[in-house]
């Protein structure tokens, strides 16, 4: 039997107490009128607060925190504008389905709907781009309010949570109680997969002759590395990756060919045409990753594995849909097909096509003819960083290139805003993974046009000790779009030009972080192995041409037939 | 139907049973707008459980795109239960007022002969008008309005379907 606990406190020490019972440890947030009394709580909470220079980084931090920690990060604003500041991290975390907790305040429930100083409809704002948003209007209601918000963001297909609390709310001291056990009757995760529907794949998977694995982020989310890569040795697949899925299968891994998409590998897009049957496991098919919908997969069966019943043919129609969690229904499958006579060997006509692919691309796409190019700084990068180091992205060119150059080697390491695409990302959500894992390299490949929208978050790196790598491929532009007008518009430059503004060396400096600008691969090399050495945030500003384009490229409304490799 | 024909896209009714409390409705039909899914009517009101509301939504679009609005709709949390009704196995009724333009005795006594056809109970009879309620499925009340046309409607108000799925 389970006897409730009693206890008379505030709403904001209900919170508190709440947020302690779900294991938080650290949220990230910044304070003012509507949430004082949470402010006021938090001083004596037994979990870690993190000062943000901009409620949208509190929201990436918790991210990012929530990203490699596997569990949902909390971040904390006030109401009105910190409340809508959030929106932008708050939408990201929604498009690449990462657990977020967002508590904001809110005016007093009397002054709701009376256009009140600070006062916006949050929970109105964030409908769309929320899985839930709750409004206690109660002390009381807070516990579990607070219960249900981390079951709903960390179960099924995670997803952001917003709690808006009205200030007396916070304050109203009362009997509060604390469930062990809530329900929510209207949602109802599909975990468990239909075992018919993986027996089926499993005999397509094995009748294949050229079956191709694309793995997207649901493999991450699910955390089922070993899974996918015993599947893939069991029928000898080339594994290709989503964007977001990008580091679900070792990069280095002989049967790896890396991402598809707008910017893909080139071998990967070009070998996915010539399958002859796809599992797409945790994947979406999203018009980046594949293109046109209604050319790709064309004359190939395709199987798709996801957690969220609305993604079976919302963009693609599918032979075989299989519902559940992608950890353990792979894991069905690899105990099916262990029990399979498997054909592909290592050396099937299928590998030795994958083999020519990647030595013909290998050959044919040349890189930027200078000394120092965004690819050469990559792989110097991977030459240099340890394995098991976390690497994320800002948005664009920049992210493009890690996609391409940047190989991960130890599964979830890597992540990126890749649904929602927003610049000034990477640098909080690299702060947010540092705070989850602290003993490893965290490293933020940055643009100077996206690290300019976030690069306030320097302080909390310094001050807060969460120390990170800001590897800045400072081209002096907004890159990809530039590049978009040297290609769609006819060199007709608009809007791109940053004019070498600010330095980003004294930027480093005036945060108390370390600031190198460097010139050459040796200068480069000296400076990543000094950032490692370092136990402060370090700036390494790499000058590339601003000439330098991403390749290959897929444009936009075209197949990944229509691929371009090069100028 | 010749094949040139314009094709009008089939009736769905899906009906559901969601929480009875603030901004449920506003969650709802934003999924419509964000997601781009037309609606014909929509009806809200409550059932014999006090905590719970019935919605029901009728629309005309096509198999795959019902298949994902009923997909998207059950992801939404305050939904505990969506399905889409078996026309051929559903009772469903609309209501509409239709306030008719009556200038004389002959076009007043026509209009009520019509509502007699078609078992709609006159509400008010006024100088100038004659305000009928019709019960029926949409199409019965589509042929009631379809005959009266022809009087001029000043006004008319409809409530959008109400259905339930046939007993054992």
């Amino acid at each position: 039997m389970n006897i409730p606990t009693m206890s008379e406190m505030s709403g904001a020490k209900a919170l508190m107490t709440s947020l302690e019972k779900e294991g938080v440890d650290i949220v990230f947030g910044l304070p003012g009128g509507a949430n004082l009394p949470i402010y006021d709580a938090l001083v004596d909470a037994n979990f870690r607060h993190v000062l943000v220079r901009h409620e949208q980084s509190a929201a990436h931090m918790a991210d990012g925190y929530a990203r490699i920690k596997r569990k949902a990060g909390v971040c904390l604003a006030t109401s009105g504008p910190g409340a809508t500041n959030l929106i932008t991290g708050i939408a990201t975390a929604y498009a690449d389905s990462s657990p977020l907790i967002a508590i904001t305040g809110q005016v007093p429930l009397n002054m709701i709907g009376k256009d009140a100083f600070q006062e916006t409809d949050i929970i109105g704002v964030a409908n769309p781009c929320t899985k839930y948003a709750f409004q206690p209007r109660v002390a009381t209601e807070i516990p579990e309010v607070v219960k249900k918000s981390f079951y709903i963001a960390e179960s099924g297909r995670p997803g952001p949570v917003l709690i808006d609390i009205p200030k007396d709310v916070q304050q109203d001291v009362t009997e509060i109680q604390f469930p062990d056990l809530i329900k929510v009757r209207g949602y109802k995760p599909v975990v468990d997969p239909d075992l018919s529907n993986v027996g089926k794949a499993v005999e397509l998977l094995v009748s294949a002759q050229r079956p191709i694995i694309m793995a997207g982020g649901g493999v991450i989310l699910s955390g089922a590395f070993s899974e996918l890569q015993a599947i893939a040795e069991l029928i000898m697949a080339p594994v290709v990756t989503t964007f977001k899925g990008k580091g679900a299968f070792p990069e280095n891994h002989p049967l790896a060919m890396g991402p598809i998409g707008m910017h893909g590998h080139a071998e990967a897009n070009r070998i996915i045409l010539e399958a002859d049957c796809i599992l797409a496991v945790g994947a979406r098919f999203s018009d980046r990753s594949v293109g046109r919908f209604d050319e790709f997969g064309k004359g190939m069966n395709i199987i798709h594995l996801d957690i969220d019943p609305a993604e079976i043919g919302k963009n693609k129609s599918v032979d075989i849909a299989i519902v559940g969690d992608v950890k353990s229904a792979l894991r069905t499958m690899v105990k099916m097909l262990s029990k399979k006579a498997i054909k592909n060997s290592s050396d099937n006509p299928w590998l030795k096509r994958r083999k020519e692919l990647i030595d013909y691309f290998s050959e044919n796409m040349k890189d930027y003819p200078r000394e120092m190019t965004a690819r050469k700084a990559l792989k110097k990068l991977r030459e240099l960083l340890p394995a098991e180091s976390i690497v994320t992205t800002e948005v664009g060119q920049c992210q493009m290139w890690t996609s391409l150059h940047f190989d991960v080697i130890s599964p979830g390491t890597f992540f990126s805003s890749t649904g929602l695409g927003t610049m000034g990302f990477g640098f909080p959500a690299s702060i947010g993974a540092k705070a989850a894992r602290p003993n490893v390299p965290v490293v933020d490949v940055a643009g100077d046009g996206s690290f300019n929208m976030t690069e306030n978050s320097l302080a909390v790196s310094v001050l807060e000790n969460l120390p990170v790598i800001v590897f800045l491929l400072n081209n002096d532009m907004l890159g990809m779009v530039a590049q978009w007008q040297r290609t769609f518009y006819d060199r007709r430059y608009m809007g791109v030009h940053q004019k070498s503004c600010p330095d980003y060396v004294k930027i480093a400096e005036a945060y108390g972080a370390n600031g190198m600008s460097v010139q050459s691969m040796d200068e480069l090399e000296k400076a990543i192995k000094g950032a490692l050495k370092t136990e402060v945030a370090t700036v390494i500003d790499i000058k590339i041409d601003p000439e330098e384009d991403v390749y290959p490229f897929v444009a936009p409304g075209t197949g990944l037939k229509d691929m371009i490799t090069g100028a | 139907m010749s094949s040139g024909e314009f094709k009008i896209k089939p009736l769905y009714i899906i009906s559901s049973l969601v929480e009875n409390k603030p901004g449920v409705l506003f969650r709802i039909t934003n999924l419509f707008r964000a997601r781009n899914f037309n609606i014909e009517s929509i009806t809200v009101g409550t059932t014999e459980k006090p905590d719970l509301s019935r919605m029901t939504i009728t629309t005309r679009i096509d198999e795959a795109i019902l298949d994902q609005l009923v997909k998207q709709l059950r992801k939404l949390i305050d939904i505990v239960e969506v399905e889409v009704l078996d026309i051929n196995n559903t009772v469903y009724r609309e209501l509409a007022l239709i306030k008719i333009r009556a200038k004389d005795f002959t076009n007043r006594n026509e209009i009520i002969n019509f509502a007699n056809v078609f078992r709609a109970n006159i509400l008010d009879i006024g100088k100038e008008s004659v305000t009928v309620e019709v019960i029926g499925t949409p199409d019965k009340i589509d042929a009631f309005k379809n005959l009266i046309i022809q009087y001029d409607i000043v006004e008319m108000a409809r409530t959008g379907v109400s259905a339930l799925s046939r007993g054992e």
